[in-house]
């Protein structure tokens, strides 16, 4: 595993260091779950999420009316650089 | 005596033994007297009226941090109650704090916390297990009755078993998961800890039940939970899977695991063999689906809404990558990058949707196993309680001692882990009982009449009592 790119594609900026404790345990663990390759699962239909039987049979649409929600300050007011009800964000370009 | 002073009491407690333990991240004085004093004033019996409650630290409750044990949620603050906690608080139970656990649930030991980790009250220089270490330290240390904690692979079970004290994992959907912070979605549940069983089954009845906030919570009828402890499980059929009681387990886990199917046959149950032929693939599975899982729900750290953001940075894309770096600790930087990778081009098929046509063989074991037996009895963890440190640097070793809690999660099924005695080296043992979907009753009432008749008799070093 390319663990740097990896975690690019995670939006993590490990250091050297890290990627270097990291590749080898990851490489173990891959190593570990590849076991399940031996099982002939050909005709097994996959497990979905984790509903039961009854899970699946609830109703779950509600009715379509309004609701209080949170307030643009509620919803706003903990990020690290809010700004006049946005959130602010160091420059994209 | 009035609410106040016994809400006081425990608050004292909480206090006194964090020096010790660290089981709590914070101790709610304020709120929780509040509380109590509006209790002492009212005249509604409610089914928890001054019940002290611990809450894990990944569960909101409105105006109390929620860090998830994470430095990129250092600061938070939840604007709501999750569903459990709008129904505890509506019951009269007091919330005494937030208890401390692995960083995002991701753990065994406690020792992944950004804020330190919590002590075993048996034994301080060993883990209490994780995730939820903080939840069972503050009730196997007698500061609180019960408290809530969550599950993905065991993190109620294993640390109950560790502590000496009876864990819950309701069966996929019994409770609502409004309001705890997601890890893994197709996995995770809220669970309960107690002292006792009847402790755990107070809480269930007023906890469970369907939610419209949690899509995933079912529309099943919920019981009295404690009008079902009645004691009485002659004839109960208790599967024993043979292959599960052999190697890899330690000596004294082992014994006492044969003396709790003796201890059952002297109730009036029955043993029965059954087998889970894919139970051994559970790991494997697990560490696929809920890391999979884990790093699509944990893409929403990423220093923007809410939580720590690195100063660091020039540029959103370097802002985000820095905040992540910086903001999460090793063991969920390792499992985001797993989950990122068996999810990534060209190995999803390999990874994830093989994870998930194993995990249908799983579960199929258990509506198996179940036409023939009520309950299916294991050893929660194969080992006591660890040293601290002792396997930190070993992450597949850790995950392995989730060998007979995680299918549990796989499948749905619920899953109760009372003490069954002490190994030689003083600590206590677990024994897993596992249910039937929606059997919560049936396996409490199992693990009850076993408390009852066959007490762990020993206390921790660290009790308040």
């Amino acid at each position: 595993m390319d663990v740097k790119h990896v975690a690019k594609l995670a939006h993590i900026a490990i250091t050297d260091e890290e990627a270097a404790i990291y590749g080898p345990q990851l490489a173990g663990i891959v190593e570990y779950i590849e076991q399940l390759n031996t099982l002939d699962t050909e005709s097994v239909e996959p497990m979905l999420g984790g509903l039961t039987v009854e899970g699946e049979a609830t109703r779950t649409i509600r009715a379509d009316d309004v609701r209080p929600s949170f307030t643009v300050e509620e919803a706003t007011g903990q990020a690290p650089d809010p700004v006049a009800g946005h959130f602010r964000v160091p420059k994209v370009l | 005596m009035s609410i106040v002073s016994e809400i006081e009491r425990v608050l004292d407690n909480a206090e006194r033994v964090n020096g010790d333990l660290n089981s709590f991240l914070s101790v709610e004085r304020t709120s929780a007297l509040e509380q109590a004093a509006a209790l002492d004033t009212s005249s509604d019996a409610t089914p928890l009226k001054g019940f002290a409650i611990g809450i894990k630290d990944n569960i909101c409750v409105k105006g109390m941090q929620a860090t998830c044990g994470s430095r990129i949620l250092g600061n938070y603050k939840a604007h709501y109650d999750a569903t459990a906690v709008e129904r505890l608080k509506a019951a009269g139970a007091v919330i005494v704090g937030k208890t401390n656990m692995d960083e995002f649930a991701m753990g065994s030991s406690n020792e992944s916390s950004a804020f330190g980790i919590v002590k075993n009250p048996w034994d301080t220089e060993r883990v209490p297990g994780g995730s939820s270490g903080g939840s069972a330290a503050a009730v196997a240390s007698g500061v609180v009755r019960a408290a809530l904690g969550s599950e993905t692979g065991g993190s109620v079970r294993q640390p109950a078993s560790f502590c000496g004290i009876a864990g819950l994992k309701p069966t996929y959907g019994r409770i609502s998961r409004y309001g705890l912070v997601a890890f893994a979605s197709s996995l995770d549940n809220i669970g309960i800890f107690g002292q006792r069983v009847p402790d755990v089954a107070n809480v269930l009845s007023v906890i469970a039940g369907r939610d419209p906030l949690d899509s995933t919570s079912a529309d099943v009828e919920v019981p009295d939970y404690v009008a079902e402890l009645t004691g009485d499980i002659n004839g109960k059929r208790i599967g024993i899977v043979r292959d599960l009681i052999g190697e890899g387990l330690d000596a004294d886990v082992k014994n006492s695991i044969e003396d709790a199917i003796d201890n059952l046959k002297k109730l009036g149950a029955v043993p029965v063999d059954i087998t889970l032929p894919h139970a051994k693939y559970g790991i494997a599975v697990y560490y696929i689906i809920a890391t999979a899982e884990a790093s699509s729900n944990l893409a929403r750290f990423d220093g923007v809404r809410y939580g720590f953001r690195s100063e660091e940075a020039e540029g959103l894309r370097e802002m985000y990558m820095r905040t992540r770096d910086e903001g999460f600790g090793a063991e969920v930087k390792r499992r985001i990058l797993l989950g990122t990778y068996v999810l990534s081009s060209g190995y999803y098929d390999a990874y994830y949707a093989k994870a998930q046509k194993v995990r249908a063989l799983i579960k199929q074991d258990y509506i198996e196993a179940f036409k023939t037996c009520d309950a299916i009895l294991t050893a929660t963890s194969p080992t006591t309680a660890f040293k601290i440190g002792e396997r930190l640097d070993d992450p597949l070793a850790m995950y392995l001692s989730d060998i007979f809690t995680v299918s549990a999660n796989l499948a749905g099924v619920p899953a109760v882990s009372i003490p069954c005695g002490l190994a030689s080296d003083g600590m206590p043992i677990g024994l897993q009982l596992v249910g039937n979907f929606w059997g919560e009753a049936e396996i409490l009432r199992i693990a009850s009449a076993y408390e009852i008749a066959f007490p762990l008799i020993g206390k921790p070093s660290v009790f308040v009592g």
